[in-house]
């Protein structure tokens, strides 16, 4: 990783001036006089951090660069060096348990990560060598060696397509894993290569690795019987990608070029770095408040030490002399030991058990969330998984949300919901629904009541099963569930036919958006069905069942600007067709409009209703028109520069006098509750981005669908599309655009107070922004000489004003980007990144929090994630239950800890006043280490694991209770004092309460008296009942465990103390308790005393909690009403539409 | 991680068919338990404090503190206390030669006399105790100088002591007993007290001197070596006396031998350092006669001193105290003034809280439980 990351670092300029070579089947090739065969790297993965020798000092040393870990250290060899008041057992054992059990933890993490390396590296793929075929671990292949990888497999390494089994030299590749399309991608071979790929004689010269999946820039030199050598030139549509797989196609045959860690996929994949939490870095700032207390108070005690010491008899007083080494050591050695002497009496302060007992809540909090059974999906039978425990509290904290689209906030499960023809409505229901003034009921049926045309209908029918670019994937044997599902469906329409149970009916469709498969099978449903292609021809069967057939003259594909595609068609008759499906904003101004008037109403109100709608047109082609097309279009496709440009203009002018046909509505299911999560989300304040590889157009009405944008928001849109300006460069539109967004949403936005409900306050108009992946790019990649260095701080501006931000068209990394940029901004917000597949990975790696979905998309991002859930509805409660409380937890336990070794050790330190800063502990040894580890440290952690102060319920109804604890609220420096205060307050009180009463040590009614070790037993009993008890009052979630852990350990301290001073105890060498406890207790004075400062310390909490406003429902706020009425302000600029809010929790069966 | 099987999307409705049915049949059924504990849902007392439930427990507490402390208070100025310094730093005092001419080495006792008169008299039992101040009997290096088994009577330890009792472990080749610098640094001043009758003539009152260590200690802590030896100077043998002792360890108390070597009670009374440098250790008893007569009558009485202890060094004091004790030990007005103080608090706090409670409880009350 390290290595890698260093060569991106410093080699990349090198490495960027030349280009690769690759020598097909390393074959040398005429031209060249000889062959030196360049140095690839292997075609291993290691994705594990350690190898079995280097496991213990790189694991040791990772764990030391923790602070913590290093003071301990410290401390430890402190106290085996010096002579120090306490024994190096004490803060040594606890320090080699913590070591070890992290070390065991991380290397039992690495093994899996080895095992999982060792999964894909000795994967057998055939590869040709010297025209036989070989199998060979994945791990061994070299770049240059031709693979053959069969259907269904992964590709082991990026691979140039030399040859596929399909006749057409195409084969189709799912990227699932890389980007989340799940739609078949159709990649091309390097056209005129030999047949005969053993005698192919060819070297690519390609750039060098880069991680952007969507570029790849090649030549491909074909030396054939001394001939000039033919070049090819290499595009992305002939990679093919690592992690890929093969679909639809029986086999093809190519030629590694990136292999290992130079893939692409693996230049998009992110070392899964430590996460910490900012809890964690709270715990760090406070410890080295304490560090500077300790260094402080060891200071100042060594300083009066020396002081004390100098003056005449102090020093060494004739009964208490010192040693002779005492005596030889140097003055300054001595000063300094002394000065570790104290550094080590007072580390109790900073307790290696916090580490632990952090360490534990973390580990054992994390259990209730696997346990959780509204986690539990009954579909996968699973419930949450918990991959690190580290993060448990920032779940609480969550401030910017990035979630996936695809499968996240989608199922990504095409429906086709109606469709009107020529202005009447057809709508596919089992129910009879009435709808603008229609009766509608089953789909033939109601046709033929309706008084469109048949021809009409027809043709309509027709335009979908021909306009489209799906491919049919025949069925096996078998009869999958896909084929089912098309059966089922087909069911109704074909009811009268004997043929039902046809083969061809077993069949799935596979196509580069789901949407196409959705129209496709809507006009099955219809009667008309698509057959598949024969050779460029086209094959419907329509309502009669006759088998027509269309000759496929032209595909004018889908791109994004233009937002429509078209076929041209040539019918059994001889008419030439062109078909053409889109945008409605596209389709539109491109037929007559008395058309667009009849079709409008509906197309709007399909839109309201939250679904994806296209309209239909078609358009009879003149045979001088089509020839003009036709040679238009040869040309353009063989045209070396501009090729998108000319394609694009010939595009527009064939795509012109069309006559609407229809438009149909497809709805993209939503996750369940997808739209109350995201409310809550919001509710909640935090802001939610999504981020996207799909189109802007799907991206966005899914944001209106989650609610995520309302009808108010008004969107800013930054695009290629709107960047597209004829007159200037895009880098000053750019410019112009971020300056007039930033001026409405951040300048002339009113000031907004932190921590106010924003988003429904009806005064503020919402943001929505829009922007994708070309434009980010140019926002974050700009030339540093223009002005555009500002332009990443502009962006970030409007983007943090914005309520919802919609990223769409990323690349995997350029997710992680966005999540880094906002993860680095100004007061660097935690962020939380949430996606199924494994293009999510690399975001999911970059944010704080990682959370994965257990969806259909493989288990890449569950695996890296820090959290798995199976549906994104249980976002809500992981966030605003689970998190909340468990950053309420171990935010309490962290002050807790702090506060009860503070006033822990300051009665120790002040007892250094008063002995001579001789470093004489107050607490016996067993005291002191058995504070921190048994008397003290059961009631909090069962507390940190069990307080509910609010419950789960009512967290849960009001996500506003999500923001009591934004920004870190319990753990800055205002609680942080606060506790600090009263433990400083408390442990005066302790020392000084015992101190004026052992003014007079004759406390027994015997009139013997209490020695120094009573004192200090006196004093520690006052503390771990204060403490105790102080924790018992914070606590507001009394179960039986609370009971018995509070109650037991307090027990569990008087027991103890009988039991350690009732015995001789044969391996001490001082028996200083003996009875001091027992002998304290048969002393009224010291009963009174330990009553009235356990009441007198917990008096000022006691009075704090009752003048201050209780929690709870009374913070409960009422429920955001969504709309308010808030249509009016729509500004006429918004592109957006308004839409009717539907919810999508209904669940009826999917269908394919 | 990203090394593992690159699971391909696969179409849709197909894959949760698939698991369904696999899921169903071969693994088992991971749906957490419903326990109360696994979900959190433990049965919970949901106390809250509020002014309401508070109020009454400040007035509660402030009933009881103020009597137990204006008892503490009154029980401790009952006590009789009598102080008196006997370090002899004027040149008035009668222990200043004493004090001036000092040598660990003399072998004449200087003994001197202080007279002073008690104008109350001591009705109980009062206890005597010798007070030092600026004795650092809690400095760490004096502390840890001790050899606990070896006072236990551990043969072992007897003869090679701890190294904790370093510079005071051995002396001329021969294991210092008890070793360390709390047993060499044993209080060694004899105070007798007199009673001048009025007609002049001395009468000594009666210290008893059993009584004044710890049970425990006396009698599990602290053991002779040779167990029920009485003869402790045969047990003794082969070790030394602590270099500032004027006698060995088994002649501290010959007349009684349960009170003689480790088990000698000023021993262990000295051997239980002190909390603070200023603190003072029981030294005798005298014990109420009759019912009749006080155990100290009013009067002129003669503290008669046998200066051994220097103090002067570190300019330390030496007091004689005579108290008499209570159910809560010697006088000690703190106690009480803390408990009243408390008290009056609480029942101070308890009155502003409910003013406040009335003037802005309607405001609380709606507030109350969150269920």
């Amino acid at each position: 990783m390290l290595r890698r990351r260093l060569n991106r670092l410093f080699g990349r300029d090198e490495r960027k001036v030349d280009s690769r070579t690759i020598y097909v089947g390393h074959r040398p090739c005429p031209t060249t006089e000889a062959l030196i065969p360049p140095k690839f790297c292997d075609n291993r993965i290691v994705s594990s951090k350690y190898t079995v020798w280097n496991f213990l000092p790189k694991n040791l040393f990772e764990q030391f660069r923790r602070i913590a870990n290093f003071y301990f250290l410290i401390i430890f060899l402190v106290q085996v060096i010096v002579d120090t008041p306490t024994s190096p057992v004490t803060s040594g054992l606890p320090l080699f348990f913590v070591i070890t059990v992290t070390a065991i933890k991380q290397g039992y993490e690495d093994w899996l990560r080895h095992k999982a390396d060792n999964e894909v590296n000795k994967y057998l793929v055939t590869v040709l060598e010297d025209g036989r075929r070989a199998r060979k671990e994945s791990e061994k292949i070299k770049v240059g060696d031709v693979v053959e990888v069969v259907e269904d497999e992964t590709f082991p390494c990026d691979l140039i397509l030399l040859q596929s089994s399909r006749e057409d030299e195409t084969c189709f590749v799912t990227t699932a894993s890389l980007d989340g399309e799940s739609n078949h991608k159709t990649h091309y071979t390097v056209p005129d290569t030999e047949k005969n790929l053993e005698s192919l004689s060819a070297t690519i010269e390609c750039e060098q690795p880069q991680p952007d999946l969507y570029k790849f820039v090649g030549r491909m030199h074909i030396y054939r019987n001394d001939q000039e050598p033919a070049v090819r030139s290499l595009g992305p549509e002939n990679l093919l990608l690592k992690g890929a797989t093969l679909k639809n196609t029986q086999k093809i045959y190519g030629v590694a070029v990136y292999s290992g860690m130079e893939t692409k996929m693996a230049l998009n994949y992110q070392g899964k770095s430590q996460k910490r939490s900012a809890v964690e870095k709270s715990i760090n700032a406070f410890l080295l408040v304490y560090l500077c207390i300790l260094v402080s108070k060891a200071l100042v005690c060594t300083t009066l030490k020396y002081v004390w010491q100098s003056r005449p008899g102090q020093d060494e007083p004739w009964y208490n002399q010192k040693t002779q080494k005492e005596k030889d050591t140097n003055l300054y050695l001595k000063m300094f030991t002394d000065f570790l002497s104290f550094m080590v009496l007072f580390n109790f302060i900073i307790p290696v058990s916090m580490y632990v007992t952090v360490e534990m809540q973390k580990f054992l909090g994390s259990f209730f969330i696997s346990w959780d059974k509204d986690f539990f999906d009954p579909e996968i039978q699973e419930g949450a998984l918990v991959n690190t425990s580290d993060l448990n509290e920032e779940l609480g904290q969550v401030e910017y949300v990035f979630t996936d689209k695809t499968g996240t906030l989608t199922q990504n499960n095409m429906e086709f919901i109606e469709c009107c023809i020529d202005g009447f409505q057809y709508k596919y229901a089992d129910s009879g629904t009435e709808l603008d003034g229609f009766c509608v009921t089953d789909g033939p049926v109601s046709m033929l009541q309706q008084k469109a045309g048949r021809e009409k209908e027809e043709l309509f029918l027709r335009a979908l099963c021909l306009c489209h670019t799906v491919q049919v994937k025949e069925a096996t044997g078998q009869g999958d569930g896909v084929g089912d599902g098309v059966e089922n469906q087909v069911d109704g329409v074909m009811g009268l036919d004997g043929e039902m149970i046809h083969p061809a009916d077993l069949r799935g469709f596979i196509a580069s958006s789901p949407d196409e498969v959705a129209l496709v099978k809507g006009a099955m449903k219809y009667g008309f069905k698509f057959l598949g292609m024969e050779s460029k021809n086209m094959r419907v069967m329509n309502r009669n069942n006759d088998v027509e057939t269309y000759e496929l003259l032209h595909v004018l594909n889908f791109d994004p600007v233009r937002r429509r595609m078209s076929v041209i068609v040539r019918t059994k008759s001889g008419d030439t067709m062109l078909f053409c499906k889109g945008a409605d904003s596209s389709i539109f101004p491109r037929v007559r409009q008395e058309e667009v008037d009849r079709i409008r109403m509906h197309v709007e109100r399909n839109a309201t209703e939250g679904y994806r709608t296209l309209c239909v047109a078609y358009k009879l082609l003149s045979s001088e028109e089509y020839d003009q097309a036709d040679t238009g279009l040869r040309e353009a496709k063989l045209a070396l520069q501009d090729r998108e440009e000319k394609l694009m203009a010939v595009y527009n002018q064939v795509e012109t006098g069309m006559s609407l046909i229809g438009a149909t509505a497809v709805e993209d299911r939503l996750q369940e509750e997808a739209a109350e999560t995201m409310e809550a989300l919001q509710g909640a304040g935090m802001k939610v981005w999504v981020l996207t590889g799909d189109k802007m157009e799907t991206a966005k009405s899914t944001c209106y669908a989650c609610r995520l944008f309302q009808r108010s928001t008004e969107l800013l849109e930054l695009t290629v599309r709107t960047l597209v300006d004829p007159e200037r460069k895009r880098e000053e539109r750019l410019h112009e655009l971020l300056l007039d967004y930033h001026k409405r949403a951040v300048q002339d936005a009113p000031p907004i107070k932190a921590g106010v409900t924003r988003s429904w306050s009806s005064a503020n108009q919402d943001y929505g922004f829009i922007i994708d992946g070309a434009t980010l790019s140019l926002v974050l990649n700009s030339s540093p000489d223009s002005n555009s260095s500002c332009y990443k701080s502009l962006f970030l501006q409007i983007c943090q004003n914005c309520t919802t931000v919609l990223c769409c068209r990323m690349a995997p990394l350029q997710k992680a980007q966005i999540v880094k940029m906002v993860k680095n901004s100004k007061g660097s917000p935690i962020t939380l990144s949430i996606g199924d597949g494994a293009n999510d990975v690399s975001m999911i790696l970059e944010a704080h929090v990682g959370i994965g979905i257990k969806g259909r998309e493989g288990r890449q991002a569950v695996r890296n994630s820090d959290y798995a859930i199976p549906k994104l509805k249980h976002l809500k409660k992981l966030l605003l239950g689970h998190g909340h409380l468990y950053y309420v937890r171990i935010a309490h336990l962290v002050q807790y800890f702090f506060y009860k070794n503070l006033c822990f050790i300051l009665p120790q330190f002040l007892y250094q006043f008063f002995c001579g800063y001789s470093q004489q502990p107050l607490y016996d040894a067993a005291y002191l280490t058995m504070y921190n580890i048994c008397f003290t440290s059961m009631p909090i952690l069962a507390n940190s694991l069990l307080e509910q102060h609010i419950c789960m319920e009512v967290l849960m109804d009001n996500a506003a209770l999500y923001r009591d604890v934004a920004k870190n609220a319990m753990l800055r420096w205002g609680p942080f004092l606060y506790w600090t205060l009263l433990g400083v307050y408390q442990g005066l009180l302790f020392f000084f309460g015992v101190r004026f009463l052992f003014s007079n040590p004759a406390l027994q009614d015997n009139g013997q008296v209490f020695g120094n070790w009573s004192y200090g037993t006196i004093v520690f009993t006052v503390l771990v009942f204060t403490v105790t008890l102080k924790l018992a009052m914070d606590t507001r979630h009394w179960t039986w465990i609370n009971h018995f852990v509070i109650w037991g350990s307090l027990a569990f301290y008087m027991f103890f103390s009988f039991f350690w001073g009732g015995i001789i105890w044969p391996f001490l060498r001082q028996q200083r308790l003996y009875f001091v406890f027992a002998n304290m207790l048969s002393s009224v004075s010291a009963w009174l005393i330990i009553i009235l400062l356990i009441l007198l310390s917990l008096l000022p909490e006691i009075l704090l909690l009752v003048l201050r406003k209780p929690r709870g429902p009374h913070s409960r706020q009422k429920k955001p009403v969504v709309q308010s009425g808030e249509g009016e302000t729509q500004s006429p600029r918004s592109s957006a539409r308004p839409l009717l809010m539907r919810t999508f929790s209904d669940e009826s069966n999917t269908i394919l | 991680m990203m090394a593992s099987n690159y699971n391909a999307k696969e179409e849709d409705g197909h894959q949760p068919a698939a698991i369904g049915h696999g899921g169903a049949g071969t693994v088992k059924n991971k749906k957490p338990d419903n326990t109360a504990f696994k979900q959190q849902r433990l049965p919970a007392w949901q106390p809250i404090l509020t002014a309401g439930t508070v109020l009454p427990a400040f007035f509660v507490i402030g009933l009881i503190f103020i009597p137990i402390g204006i008892g503490l208070f009154v029980t401790s100025n009952n006590i009789q206390e009598l102080e008196i310094d006997y370090t002899g730093v004027d040149m008035s005092s009668p222990c200043y030669n004493c004090s001036q001419s000092y040598s660990w080495n003399s072998t004449k006792p200087c003994l001197c006399s202080v007279p002073f008169f008690l104008d109350q008299p001591f009705e109980s039992n009062v206890f005597m105790y010798y007070g030092l101040s600026n004795f650092y009997q809690n400095h760490r290096r004096y502390v840890k100088s001790r050899d606990d088994s070896q006072l236990n009577g551990d043969k072992a330890s007897l003869t090679s002591p701890s190294k904790e009792c370093e510079p005071y472990r051995t002396s001329d080749n021969k294991p210092i007993a008890p070793c360390g610098a709390i047993a060499n640094s044993l209080f060694n001043d004899t105070l007798e007290l007199y009673y001048i009758d009025p007609n002049g003539s001395r009468t000594a009152i009666p210290l008893v001197k059993k009584g004044i260590a710890w049970w425990t200690d006396k009698h599990v802590k602290f053991r002779n070596p040779g167990g029920n030896d009485n003869n402790l100077t045969v047990v003794f043998q082969g070790t030394s006396k602590p270099v500032n002792w004027r006698k060995s360890v088994y002649e501290l108390d010959p007349s009684d031998p349960d009170n003689n070597g480790f088990i000698n009670e000023d021993f262990i009374v000295w051997m239980r350092t002190a909390a603070l440098p200023t603190f003072r250790k029981l030294y005798r008893i005298i014990h109420k006669k009759t019912n009749m007569t006080p155990t100290l009558p009013l009067g002129q009485y003669i503290l008669e001193v046998t200066y051994n202890y220097p103090v002067r060094s570190f300019e330390g004091r030496k007091r004689m105290i005579l108290s008499t004790i209570s159910w809560m030990g010697g006088k000690n007005p703190f106690l009480g003034i803390a408990y009243i103080t408390v008290g009056s608090v609480c029942f101070f706090l308890g009155i502003v809280l409910l003013i406040i409670h009335h003037k802005y409880g309607n405001r609380n009350h709606s507030a109350d439980i969150p269920s």
